[in-house]
C-alpha cells in the first residue's frame, strides 16, 4: 500500500541546516538583499572603528561645516569632526543597544510570555498585570520617564527599551504558547510520561522559536528608534560620543541653515539599518508562519 | 431525450498558478445535468470535485483558470459571458452552499439582512417587501421563530441553523441549479439527515436540479439520481445512483464502494480486491475471550464544569447589571453518572453525536484531565484518584495510550516520525542507546506498515495515513493493555480509512490489547467492536453486544441515529462482486 | 449596551491606577535623594533639606502616596522650578497646542492609510499594493525627527513653501481668542481668515510628519486585515449569491476589515503620543512635549513627572474610547454581556 508523499529531505545535521539556510535566503530576493545589508551592518560594527579613516572625537574648528568633499566624504559638523566616521562608529553603540535591548526583553519577555500562556493561571494573570500596567502608558513616554528617573546611562537605555518592549513579546510569546498548550502532540508528549515542564522545553519552545526569532528582529528596528528618539532628545547618550540620534540632535540646528549634511547622514545611516531589519524580520515571517505574510 | 442539458461541461481542465508552476486540478471532465435532476460527484481529497463546481460559477481563485473546454449553462457560455452576466447568473440561476455553515455568513450582519441583500440585487422589490419575503423564506428552511430570528447574528444559532440560513441565501431567488458543496461535513448524523432531506425537498418542489459534491458514496446513492466519480482531477465513471451501488465498473469505483464501511460487510471486504492481507496472527485475543475479566471499570464518572461568565469579576458586574436573576443553571454536565466497564481483549466502541460528552469521558479515562466525581479502576487499581498532572510519570501511564484523531495536530511538527514514536520509549521505559531504540522503533514501523525510510521525515513531508500510521506506531510502542481511540480515522480518506482500520484490527489481536473506539460513525463501530455504548448529553442511554444494539435497539435515540445513517434503497455490493450486467 | 460601556469603564480603572502607582514609583523610588532631583543641580544643602520637608520626602512611602493621590486629585502637580509656575497650569495651556497637531496628523494618516490599503488588498500585485508595501515597511523605518528634518530643509530651506518651523503662529500674529485652544478653529469661530491660514501653514510640516508616521501602521494593518477578509468564507458566499462588488468589498469585506484596525489604533495612539514630543522639538511647537524636553535639559523633575502622568492618563482614556467603539461595532462583542 504505497501513500504519495512529499519528496524527502536530508536527513538532519549541519549539512541539512546550511541547505535549509541558502533555501530560505534565496527563496526570496527581498530576504537575501537584507540580509546581505544585515551583515554590512555587523561588519561596520565590529570593525569599523579600526577602519575609519578620521578620528570620530578628533575635531579641527578650521574645517568646520563644510560639505561633502573627498577628504571628508560625509562633511564634517560644526566641531569640524569627520561625519563619515562618526556615522561607521556610531553603528557599534547603536548595534549593541539594539542587540541587548532585544535580548534582554527576550529573556524577560520572552519567558514570562511562555510561561503564562503554557501554565496559565496565576502566571498568566501577574504577567498579564505587568504587560497591562506597562502598556497602559505610551511607550516612548514612558521610556523617557524610566531614563529621567534612573538616570542618564547606555544601561539605561537598554534597560528602559527592554521594559518598553515587555508586553508585546510577553503578548505574541503567550498566544504561541496558549495555541500549543492543548495541541494534540503536548496532549501525546503527556501520554508518553512527559512531564510539564519538559514539554514546555523540548517540544513547545522549539516550534515557538522562528516566531520569537522574527519579532526579535523587528524589535531591533524599534530598540534603535527608541535609543535614537531618546538622545535626540538628550537622554542616555551623551556628547562626543558618536550614536546616531545624538548626531541628528546637534545637526538639527543647522539643517535650517543649510548644513544638511550633519544631520543627514546619520540619520539616513539610522533609517537603512531600521530598514534592513524590518525587511528581514518581515521576510523571515513569509518564510515561518506563510499565513502572516504581510 | 434530446433536451438541452441545463449544465453542459464538455472537456474541461483547470489550471493554477502556483509556486511550483502550472498545475492542473482538473482535466478533460464531462458532466452534464439535466433539468429537475441530482447529480453526486463523488470523490477524495484532491480528486477536484469542488474545483469543478468553482469553475461553474467561475468563482475560482484569482489563481485559478479555465483553460480548456466548455462549460454551457442552458445556451450561456459561462467560460466567455462577461462578469457582468456571470454575477447576474450567481445567486439567480446558480448557487452554491459551503461547508463549515457558520464561517459562511458575515459575523456582523443579521442573517435576515443577508437574505435580504441577495433578494435585493436580483429581484425588483419594495424594500418593506423584501423584509417579508426574507422572513417568508426563513420559515420555507423551518427556522422557528423566523421573525425573531431575522434579527439574529450568526454566532447565535446553532451550526445546523447556521446551514439552514445558508440554503435560505441559495434558494432566496428559485435558482435553477443548486450546488451543493459538502454541506453536511461536520454535521452530526442526525442533524446531517434533517438538512439533507430539507434540501431533497426544497429543491424537488421549485423543479431546481442539484449538484452534490461528497466524499461519501453512501450519502450520494441515498440521495442522487445520478453519480459522477472523479480520482485526481479525472472523471472515472459515470453511472446511475443504483448502477453505481450495484454494478461499479471502473477499479477506482469499486476501491470506493468496498472501502465504504456499510451493514453486512466485515473489515476485511473493505480493503481493495487485489490487496491479500497476510492471514491474522494466532489470536492472543481467542485465550482472552474465556478470561473476561474486567480491565476497566468506571463508576458514576461526573463532570461538571462552571458556565462561561461566573467566575470572577466580570461575572459579578454581570450579576450586578442583570435586573432578573441568572436564567440557567450555572454548572455544565459534560459527562453525569455514567458507568461502564471494557474487559480483556474487547474492544468497546463509545458513540453519540457531538456534545454528548464521549470525548470528556475518554479523556478523563485518560487521565488527562481530572474528574469531578466517580471512580475509575484500571486493572484493580483506582487511577482516578491520582491527579492528571501527577499520572504522567508513574509506570501505569505506559498501560494506558491514546490514539488521537488529527494525524497532523498530533505529532510535533519539529519532530521526525521517529523521535516522535520514540518519544514514549524515551520517557517510560528502561530501554537505553541510542541504536536499540532506533531499532525498535523500526521494527513499530514494520508493525504498522511504514516504510522504514519514512522514518527521518518530518510530519509535512508525511501524507495523512502515514501520518495516521506513526500515530498509532506511537501508541502501541510500549505495548499497553488498553488504548483509547477518539476517531482515529475521521479525518482520513475513505480508502486510507479502510487499511487502517484493518492495521488497527490486526494489531489488537496480534498484541493483545484492548480499545475504547470513540467514534460518531456507526458503520465503523460495527465493524471494529464487540459491544457498543451509546451516549446522549452526558449518559448512556444504550449498552450491549454491537450486532444486538445495530441491528435491533431498544431506546428510541439508538434507533433516531441509526434511521439518519444515509441508506440506499437498493442491495448493497457483494464482498465477491464480479461484473455485472448494468441495470436500466 | 450601557452594561458594555460600564463593564469597559470598569477594567480602564485597574490601568489608571497603575498609571498611577508607577508614576509615583518612578519619581519617589529613585536612585539617589529625590529631593535632590527636586531642587535642581543649583540647590545648596539647605535648599535641598527644605524642599525635603516641603514636598514631604522625609515621610514613610506610604504617607507619601497618599499625599500624592491627594494632590493630584485637586489638581496639583507640583511647581516647575525653571518659571516657578503651577505645573497644572502650564500643561492645562499647552496641551491644546499638542492635541491640534496629533489630531489633524492622525486625521490625515487615516484619509491616506485607510483606502490605500483597501486598494492594495483589492488589487494584489498592483503597482498601487507594491507602493503600499513600500510605504509601510519604508515609513516604520523612518525615524520621525528625521523625516521632520528633512521636510523642513525641502520645503523650508529648498523650495522656500513652508515658513520658518518657529511655531505655531506667524511671528507678528496674534492668537484668535480662546474658546478651544485649537487655532485652526477658533480663527474660523472668530472670523479671522489671516490667522486661520498662517496657522495652517504652521500646522502643515509638523502635522505631515506625523501623518508619515502613522501612515504605515495603519497602511499595513488595513492591507492584512483586508486581504484576511477577502479570502474568507463569508466573502466566498457572497461573491456566489451574485452581490454587487460594491456590496462585497463595502458593506460585507470592509466592515469586517476594519475591527482589527480599530484594535490597532490603540497601538498607533501610544506611537503618536511618543512622536509628539520628537515632533515638537523640530519644530519648535509649543506643546506638552516640548514642555517635557526643556524641563529634562534643566533637570526640571516635577514638571517632568506631571508630563508623564498626562499623557498616561490621556492614554488610558483614548483606550476607553476606542474600546468602546469597538464594542459599538463587532456585535460578538457587544451582546456577549
Amino acid at each position: 500500500m504505497t501513500d504519495i508523499a512529499a519528496t524527502p529531505r536530508p536527513s538532519s545535521g549541519l549539512a541539512a541546516l546550511f541547505r535549509h539556510g541558502r533555501y530560505v535566503i534565496g527563496e526570496n530576493k527581498v530576504t537575501g538583499f537584507a540580509f546581505g545589508l544585515f551583515i554590512i551592518i555587523v561588519l561596520a560594527a565590529v570593525i569599523g572603528p579600526y577602519i575609519v579613516p578620521h578620528d570620530p572625537l578628533a575635531s579641527d574648528t578650521a574645517a568646520a561645516l563644510k560639505g561633502p568633499s573627498a577628504k571628508h566624504w560625509f562633511g564634517t559638523d560644526q566641531l569640524g569632526r569627520d561625519v563619515f566616521s562618526r556615522v561607521v562608529v556610531a553603528t557599534r553603540l547603536d548595534f549593541f543597544i539594539a542587540v541587548a535591548s532585544v535580548a534582554l526583553v527576550f529573556l524577560m519577555g520572552g519567558l514570562a510570555g511562555v510561561a503564562a500562556g503554557f501554565f496559565g493561571g496565576w502566571t498568566d494573570r501577574i504577567v498579564g498585570r505587568i504587560a497591562d500596567t506597562i502598556m497602559a502608558f505610551p511607550l516612548f513616554v514612558l521610556a523617557m520617564g524610566i531614563v529621567a528617573a534612573l538616570g542618564n546611562t547606555v544601561q539605561n537605555i537598554i534597560l528602559a527599551t527592554a521594559i518598553v518592549n515587555f508586553p508585546l513579546y510577553a503578548r505574541v510569546a503567550r498566544a504561541e504558547a496558549s495555541v500549543r498548550r492543548e495541541a494534540g502532540f503536548v496532549q501525546a508528549a503527556r501520554l508518553s510520561g512527559n512531564g510539564e515542564f519538559r514539554i514546555l522545553l523540548a517540544q513547545v519552545l522549539p516550534n515557538i522559536m522562528p516566531i520569537m526569532i522574527v519579532q526579535m528582529s523587528l524589535t531591533m528596528g524599534y530598540a534603535i528608534l527608541n535609543a535614537a528618539g531618546l538622545s535626540f532628545i538628550g537622554l542616555g547618550v551623551r556628547p562626543p560620543t558618536a550614536e546616531w540620534g545624538i548626531m541628528v540632535a546637534e545637526g538639527a540646528a543647522f539643517m535650517v541653515s543649510g548644513e544638511w549634511w550633519i544631520a543627514f547622514f546619520p540619520g539616513l545611516a539610522l533609517m537603512v539599518a531600521v530598514f534592513c531589519f524590518n525587511l528581514l524580520g518581515d521576510g523571515l515571517r513569509d518564510i515561518v508562519d506563510p499565513q502572516r505574510r504581510t | 431525450m434530446t433536451a438541452i442539458p441545463l449544465l453542459d461541461v464538455r472537456d474541461l481542465t483547470v489550471e493554477f498558478q502556483t509556486r511550483r508552476g502550472i498545475v492542473s486540478a482538473v482535466q478533460h471532465v464531462n458532466i452534464t445535468v439535466a433539468k429537475s435532476e441530482t447529480v453526486a460527484i463523488v470523490g477524495e481529497s484532491g480528486s477536484g470535485k469542488s474545483v469543478t463546481s468553482y469553475a461553474v460559477m467561475r468563482i475560482l481563485d484569482r489563481a485559478g483558470r479555465i483553460a480548456e473546454g466548455s462549460v454551457m449553462f442552458t445556451n450561456i457560455d459561462v467560460r466567455q459571458a462577461s462578469e457582468d452576466d456571470m454575477r447576474g447568473l450567481r445567486g439567480r440561476e446558480i448557487s452554491m452552499i459551503f461547508q463549515n455553515p457558520r464561517a459562511a455568513l458575515n459575523p456582523i450582519r443579521k442573517v435576515g439582512r443577508q437574505i435580504e441583500d441577495v433578494l435585493l440585487e436580483h429581484v425588483k422589490a419594495a424594500p418593506s417587501e423584501v423584509t417579508e419575503k426574507a422572513i417568508e423564506i426563513l420559515d420555507q428552511v423551518r427556522i422557528a421563530r423566523p421573525r425573531e430570528r431575522y434579527h439574529a447574528y450568526p454566532f447565535e444559532l446553532s451550526g445546523g441553523m447556521c446551514q439552514r440560513v445558508v440554503i435560505a441565501l441559495a434558494l432566496a431567488c428559485r435558482p435553477q441549479l443548486l450546488i451543493a458543496d459538502e454541506p453536511t461535513t461536520g454535521l452530526d448524523v442526525t442533524t446531517q439527515k434533517t438538512v439533507m432531506e430539507l434540501v431533497v425537498e426544497l429543491t424537488r418542489s421549485l423543479g431546481m436540479s442539484t449538484i452534490l459534491i461528497t466524499h461519501d458514496l453512501g450519502l450520494a446513492a441515498t440521495y442522487c439520481d445520478k453519480v459522477v466519480v472523479m480520482e485526481k482531477g479525472h472523471v472515472v465513471e459515470t453511472a446511475s445512483a443504483r448502477g453505481i451501488f450495484t454494478a461499479p465498473e471502473h477499479r477506482y469505483t469499486r476501491k470506493l464502494m468496498r472501502a465504504t464501511p456499510r451493514p453486512g460487510v466485515t473489515l476485511r471486504d473493505l480493503l481493495p480486491e487485489e490487496e491479500t492481507p497476510s492471514a491474522p496472527v494466532a489470536t492472543i485475543t481467542k485465550l482472552l475471550v474465556a478470561d473476561r475479566k474486567p480491565l476497566l471499570v468506571v463508576e458514576k464518572l461526573l463532570k461538571e464544569y462552571p458556565r462561561k461568565g461566573v467566575e470572577g469579576v466580570g461575572g459579578v458586574m454581570t450579576k450586578l447589571l442583570h435586573r432578573s436573576p441568572a436564567p440557567e443553571p450555572e454548572i455544565f454536565r459534560a459527562v453525569d453518572g455514567i458507568s461502564f466497564a471494557v474487559h480483556r481483549g474487547e474492544s468497546v466502541g463509545l458513540v453519540g453525536e457531538s456534545g454528548c460528552g464521549k470525548s470528556t469521558t475518554s479523556t478523563m479515562v485518560m487521565r488527562l484531565i481530572d474528574k469531578t466525581d466517580g471512580s475509575i479502576i484500571f486493572d484493580g487499581e483506582d487511577i482516578g484518584e491520582i491527579p492528571a498532572k501527577q499520572f504522567a510519570k508513574l509506570p501505569m501511564r505506559r498501560r494506558i495510550q491514546m490514539v488521537f484523531q488529527d494525524p497532523t495536530d498530533s505529532l510535533n511538527p519539529r519532530f521526525t516520525a521517529a523521535r516522535a514514536i520514540a518519544d514514549p520509549i524515551l520517557r517510560l521505559s528502561d530501554l537505553k542507546g541510542r541504536d536499540a531504540i532506533r531499532a525498535r522503533c523500526e521494527e513499530l514501523a514494520l508493525q504498522v506498515g511504514l516504510p522504514v525510510e519514512f522514518l527521518d521525515r518530518f510530519p509535512h513531508q508525511l501524507s495523512g495515513g502515514q501520518k495516521a500510521r506513526v500515530g498509532i506506531a506511537r501508541a502501541i510502542a510500549l505495548k499497553p493493555d488498553l488504548i483509547i481511540l477518539d476517531e482515529p480515522t475521521a479525518a482520513l480518506d475513505v480508502s486510507v480509512q479502510a487499511v487502517v482500520l484493518n492495521l488497527l484490527q490486526d494489531l489488537k489481536e496480534s498484541l493483545g490489547m484492548s480499545y475504547l473506539f470513540v467514534s460518531h460513525d456507526l458503520n465503523v463501530v460495527r465493524l471494529l467492536c464487540d459491544r457498543v455504548i451509546v451516549m446522549k448529553s452526558g449518559k448512556i442511554v444504550e449498552e450491549g453486544p454491537t450486532e444486538r444494539v445495530l441491528f435491533a435497539p431498544e431506546a428510541q435515540y439508538t434507533r433516531d441515529l441509526l434511521a439518519a445513517i444515509p441508506h440506499p434503497t437498493f442491495e448493497p455490493v457483494h464482498a465477491d462482486a464480479t461484473r455485472v450486467a448494468a441495470g436500466s | 449596551m450601557l452594561g458594555m460601556i460600564l463593564k469597559r469603564v470598569m477594567f480602564a480603572v485597574p490601568s489608571l491606577i497603575g498609571v498611577v502607582i508607577v508614576t509615583f514609583l518612578l519619581t519617589r523610588a529613585l536612585p539617589g535623594d529625590p529631593a535632590a532631583y527636586f531642587a535642581g543641580p543649583a540647590a545648596s544643602q539647605e535648599a535641598i533639606e527644605q524642599i525635603r520637608v516641603k514636598l514631604g520626602l522625609d515621610k514613610p512611602l506610604i504617607v507619601q502616596f497618599g499625599n500624592y493621590v491627594n494632590d493630584l486629585a485637586q489638581g496639583d502637580l507640583g511647581n516647575s522650578l525653571t518659571t516657578g509656575q503651577p505645573v497644572g497650569k502650564e500643561i492645562k495651556s499647552r496641551l491644546p497646542a499638542s492635541a491640534e497637531l496629533t489630531l489633524l496628523g492622525l486625521i490625515v494618516s487615516i484619509l491616506i492609510a485607510v483606502p490605500l490599503g483597501i486598494a492594495a488588498a483589492t488589487h494584489p500585485g498592483s503597482l498601487l499594493d507594491h507602493t503600499c508595501r513600500v510605504v509601510a515597511t519604508a515609513g516604520v523605518s523612518l525615524p520621525v525627527f528625521f523625516t521632520g528634518l528633512i521636510l523642513v530643509y525641502i520645503f523650508y530651506y529648498l523650495l522656500g513653501w513652508s515658513p520658518a518651523p518657529l511655531g505655531r503662529l506667524d511671528v507678528f500674529m496674534s492668537p484668535p481668542p480662546q474658546v478651544t485652544g485649537f487655532y485652526l478653529i477658533d480663527s474660523l469661530i472668530a472670523g479671522n481668515l489671516e490667522v486661520f491660514w498662517s496657522s495652517l501653514k504652521q500646522l502643515i510640516l509638523p502635522a505631515a510628519t506625523l501623518a508619515i508616521f502613522s501612515l504605515a501602521p495603519i497602511a499595513r494593518m488595513t492591507r492584512a486585515s483586508m486581504l484576511a477578509v477577502l479570502a474568507s468564507d463569508f466573502v466566498r458566499t457572497a461573491r456566489a449569491s451574485g452581490l454587487s462588488p460594491y456590496m462585497v468589498i463595502v458593506t460585507y469585506a470592509f466592515r469586517n476589515a476594519m475591527i482589527p484596525v480599530v484594535t490597532t489604533l490603540g497601538m498607533v495612539f501610544s506611537f503618536l503620543l511618543g512622536a509628539n514630543v520628537l515632533v515638537e522639538k523640530v519644530f519648535a511647537w509649543p506643546g506638552i512635549g516640548s514642555f517635557a524636553v526643556e524641563a529634562l535639559i534643566a533637570s526640571d523633575f516635577a514638571p517632568l513627572q506631571g508630563f508623564v502622568l498626562t499623557m498616561a492618563i490621556m492614554y488610558v482614556a483614548l483606550n476607553l474610547i476606542i474600546d468602546i467603539l469597538y464594542g459599538l461595532i463587532d456585535p460578538r462583542v457587544r451582546l456577549e454581556a
